[in-house]
């Protein structure tokens, strides 16, 4: 187990990633919707960086993209729920996904689908603490808190402390992790569904 | 053309009427046992190695539907003797529930020529009390007397009212050694049965049948069989308290016995959970302590036989709800081998008293004087050899027409090798040889 | 979780909680204009209903709906389910149609056990006979679960005719399962001797039992013919067991009043009854569709005996 991110490391790159996305999006119209079940807290985190740079509000919403996986009845059980809280309408804003770690870029295709359910949103972009490689699908992080390098069968976690009690990025090598968070390890699977 | 003549060597012979328990020879010739000893001589005899072996009078079972005439599509007299031989039976008696029910000699008459065209087994039809089975006009009981009949049974359904058994155990009285059979169930209390009524029922959603159902008949009957002083037999006992009742009653010198069925012995309600129609039985599969008072009856005496009431049906009809399936499950071809792995295995009841309840008792109750033992010089051979250590499961193909078994899917331990009937082999290595 | 549900007893006290908090975001997805998710695409449910109930029946198809899932309706009165054909003949050809999941609600007692003998797919009790109605007792632990925040110590009565209802078996199996408190009331010849063995207690005064209630769960009561064998007239069971006005005032600040509908308005309950806010009812209907979602997307959201084997990478 090694440590990729510690505390600081993580407080900085949520930092530099609400400048950036200031910088290039504007603030009104915009909205964070956190992945479950740790992009959520990193969401709202970010919505706090940005109110101290730019005095502005950015709602953020929690999404569980769990019934729109593309593993559903592959696994062997069906994959554990959390809750959808999204209190505005996405039709017309500006939506930054907000992930903990992109990896073959399944679940963002997910969230992106849940997000056409709930309306229109004008445009989507997406923001991760650790992009570990290994794309599998056409999909892109438009801001990245720390590029990994990590092999197939590297096992990479991101704590908050909201849930974990503190926050960092470890990296297990070797271990096949499950591609969607929650998802459980399926023996014999050398890569991500 | 005679019967050959064979000499089974190195059996364990068991002999509950003969008080015999040993490893011996037994020859038979031209249709009975011609010797029985240590080192028999031969001679021209066909040598029948039985190290290993029980060698036991052959089963009887005083309780079985062959379902024919009306029901072939169940079971034949040919089907249903067949399995017979195979489960080690040298002699059966089915019941009167055919279709024409057998309320006359006529009746009699076919089932007994079809039994002898399948030549497989004895059979000693069993004639109905009542015409019809309706429950009201005796049926020609005398008539059935003189076409060799001894036992008369509505089974199926009960007599109804004490007044009509009364008159039917009396009028039987004339006659030598006449049986009435009665099947145990006050209808008021079991329209629409399912199982036993208890938690199980309760909690299975299916409407139930309370033992005292069956308790509540077996004392009005007993109470009749004192009364006229006629000799009183009672079907597939199910509940602790019949067995009470039976046991008192012949310690007060009333003339009644009683039989068991091999799944009455096994299994409760319980096993009712997973909604297995082989299961649904009439009478019902009890509690607990029900199965555990039949067990100790079996063992003291209180009840005198096991008899299977082989039921048959047809696949399709089984295979249904619950509620839409008939009651019953075969018998003729496990019974041996439940009675060996159930009860004589685990020490509930020893090899000689299981025996005497599958052959010596319904022959004696029967009035089969060819069956039951003792092996002895110029006795009838009808004998059963069994392995009582082979291992086998209970599942299709049956010998049966019909594959409704309790026991589907159960293991087995104790098959029979081959069943002998008046000196010929009907069964030779577990396979039917007609 | 089992491979079909067809009783309470196939569930753990987790497995309840799994259900409960999957329906939660379920019912959430009811709240979005497009109250529809993917997540069983492509896959079959088969409503095979032999009783009539318009109102379970529209329950499950619309979950099975918003989980993208194909339905097929099968019941009888309309001209799918053919008198004679035998429950098995008809198993066999949802079989061959691919079915993944069967629903079926039948009047015989024990059906589904006999049906997941010749299917392959899931099979999910929506009612059969007097046994079980296990998605109805979930959906009703959901309700007071969300009213009232816990399950465990929660004082339940369930008043009515205990014997012949299947509600009532997985009603109380589920709330004993879930540490709450139990007692079946109604008239003796109405609760089965023995009850306490599914530990419950047994209650004969309806007054008694009331003013310690957290729920008051009715029972409809049957009024054809033979079931008046069991009671001597409609009018002395609501007199000594009905909840009407006077009867409610009794019952504690904050306890609910449920039923499993349909109701028979004047005899387990009053009409005015019916209508007060205590009275969940109404939840329970929309609840219904939430925690059905959760149950197809539980048994058929893993790979079970129906989905296929993951190849390794």
């Amino acid at each position: 187990m090694s440590r990729i991110l510690g505390p600081d490391d993580v407080r900085r790159a949520l930092a530099r990633i609400a400048h950036e996305i200031v910088e290039r999006e504007r603030t009104d119209g915009l909205v964070l919707v956190g992945i479950a079940d740790r992009g959520d807290h990193l969401a709202f985190r970010l919505s706090l960086e940005i109110a101290k740079i730019e005095d502005a509000e950015v709602p953020v919403g929690v999404l569980d993209i769990s019934f729109y996986r593309d593993d559903i009845g592959l696994t062997a059980e069906a994959p554990e729920v959390h809750e959808t809280r999204i209190p505005f309408d996405v039709t017309g804003r500006t939506v930054v996904l907000v992930d903990d770690v992109l990896y073959t870029g399944r679940t963002i295709r997910a969230a992106m689908d849940a997000l056409m359910d709930l309306g229109r949103p004008r445009r989507i972009r997406l923001a991760v603490l650790v992009d570990r490689g290994h794309r599998e699908l056409p999909i892109r992080a438009d801001f990245v808190g720390k590029n990994v390098p990590t092999q197939h069968g590297d096992d990479v976690r991101v704590m908050v402390t909201e849930v974990d009690g503190e926050d960092g990025a470890l990296v297990q090598e070797g271990s096949p992790g499950p591609a969607f968070r929650g998802a459980p390890a399926v023996a014999g699977r050398e890569e991500s569904a | 053309m005679g019967s050959p003549k064979l000499l089974f060597r190195g059996a364990r012979v068991v002999d509950p009427a003969g008080g015999r328990d040993e490893v011996a020879d037994v020859l038979v010739r031209d249709g009975a046992v011609a010797d029985v000893g240590g080192g028999l001589d031969a001679a021209s005899a066909e040598i029948v190695e039985c190290d290993g072996l029980v060698l036991a009078p052959g089963l009887v079972d005083m309780h079985t539907h062959l379902r024919e005439p009306g029901f072939e599509q169940k079971e034949t007299v040919e089907t249903g003797t067949r399995a017979a031989a195979v489960g080690g039976y040298t002699a059966v008696a089915p019941m009167a529930n055919t279709d024409p029910v057998a309320d006359d000699a006529s009746v009699i008459a076919e089932v007994r020529a079809a039994a002898a065209r399948a030549d497989l087994a004895d059979v000693f039809p069993v004639g109905a009390i009542t015409k019809g089975l309706e429950g009201e006009v005796l049926a020609e009981i005398g008539e059935m007397v003189e076409a060799g009949v001894r036992v008369f049974s509505d089974d199926g359904r009960c007599v109804p009212t004490a007044r009509t058994l009364r008159n039917a155990l009396t009028y039987a009285r004339a006659f030598d050694d006449v049986v009435l059979a009665d099947h145990c169930e006050d209808a008021s209390l079991s329209t629409g049965q399912q199982m036993h009524e208890g938690i199980s029922s309760y909690s299975l959603g299916l409407a139930g049948q309370p033992a005292a159902a069956e308790v509540s008949i077996v004392f009005r009957d007993i109470e009749m069989a004192r009364l006229t002083g006629g000799r009183l037999h009672i079907c597939h006992l199910s509940s602790a308290r019949s067995v009470e009742l039976v046991r008192r009653a012949k310690a007060d010198g009333v003339r009644v016995s009683a039989e068991v069925t091999p799944h009455h012995l096994v299994f409760t309600d319980e096993d009712l959970r997973t909604y297995d129609t082989n299961l649904k039985v009439n009478p019902p599969l009890r509690s607990a302590e029900d199965r555990e008072a039949l067990r100790e009856g079996l063992a003291d005496g209180t009840i005198d036989a096991i008899a299977t009431d082989h039921a048959p049906h047809a696949v399709e009809e089984k295979e249904a709800e619950f509620d839409r399936a008939p009651h019953g499950t075969i018998g003729l071809e496990t019974a041996l081998a439940v009675a060996l792995t159930e009860l004589v295995a685990p020490g509930l009841l020893d090899l000689s008293r299981a025996l005497e309840a599958l052959s010596c008792s319904p022959a004696r109750l029967l009035g089969a004087r060819d069956h039951g033992g003792p092996i002895a010089a110029g006795r009838p051979a009808n004998l059963v050899l069994f392995d009582p250590e082979e291992r086998w499961v209970v599942e299709p193909p049956f010998v049966s027409r019909s594959r409704n078994s309790a026991f589907m899917g159960r293991a087995m331990v104790g098959r029979v090798r081959h069943t002998v009937r008046h000196g010929m082999l009907m069964v030779s290595e577990g396979k039917a040889t007609r | 979780m089992n491979e079909h549900l067809l009783s309470m007893h196939d569930v753990t006290a987790e497995d309840v909680v799994r259900i409960l908090d999957t329906a939660e975001s379920f019912r959430e997805v009811g709240t979005r204009v497009i109250k529809k998710v993917p997540a069983l695409r492509g896959r079959t449910v088969v409503n095979l209903f032999y009783e009539n109930s318009t109102r379970t029946r529209i329950s499950f198809e619309l979950a099975a709906k918003r989980l993208s899932a194909d339905v097929i309706n099968f019941a009888s009165g309309g001209s799918s389910v053919s008198k004679g054909e035998s429950l098995k003949d008809t198993a066999l050809t949802l079989q061959a149609m691919g079915a993944d999941a069967i629903v079926i609600r039948h009047s015989s007692s024990g059906s589904p056990y006999q049906l997941t003998k010749w299917v392959r797919g899931h099979v999910l009790n929506a009612g059969d006979g007097t046994h079980e109605h296990p998605t109805q007792a979930l959906l009703d632990l959901y309700t007071m679960r969300e009213r009232l925040g816990r399950l465990e110590g929660l004082r339940v009565a369930i008043v009515g005719d205990v014997l012949h209802s299947r509600v009532a078996r997985s009603l109380s199996f589920g709330l004993v399962k879930m540490g709450a408190d139990v007692t079946l009331v109604g008239p003796a010849t109405l609760i089965p001797p023995d009850a306490p063995v599914w530990g419950v207690q047994v209650s004969h005064d309806v007054d008694e039992v009331l003013p310690k209630l957290d729920v008051c769960y009715l029972l409809r009561v049957q009024t054809e013919r033979q079931r008046l064998e069991y009671f001597p007239s409609v009018r002395e069971y609501a007199r000594l067991f009905g909840l009407n006005r006077s009867r409610v005032g009794s019952l504690p600040e904050g306890s609910l009043i449920m039923h499993p509908g349909p109701m028979n308005r004047g005899v387990e309950i009053d009409s005015d009854v019916a209508d007060l806010p205590q009275s969940v009812i109404e939840d329970q209907v929309t609840n219904g569709i939430a925690v059905r979602m959760a149950l197809l997307y539980l048994l058929l959201g893993g790979r079970g005996e129906s989905g296929e084997e993951v190849s390794g990478g």
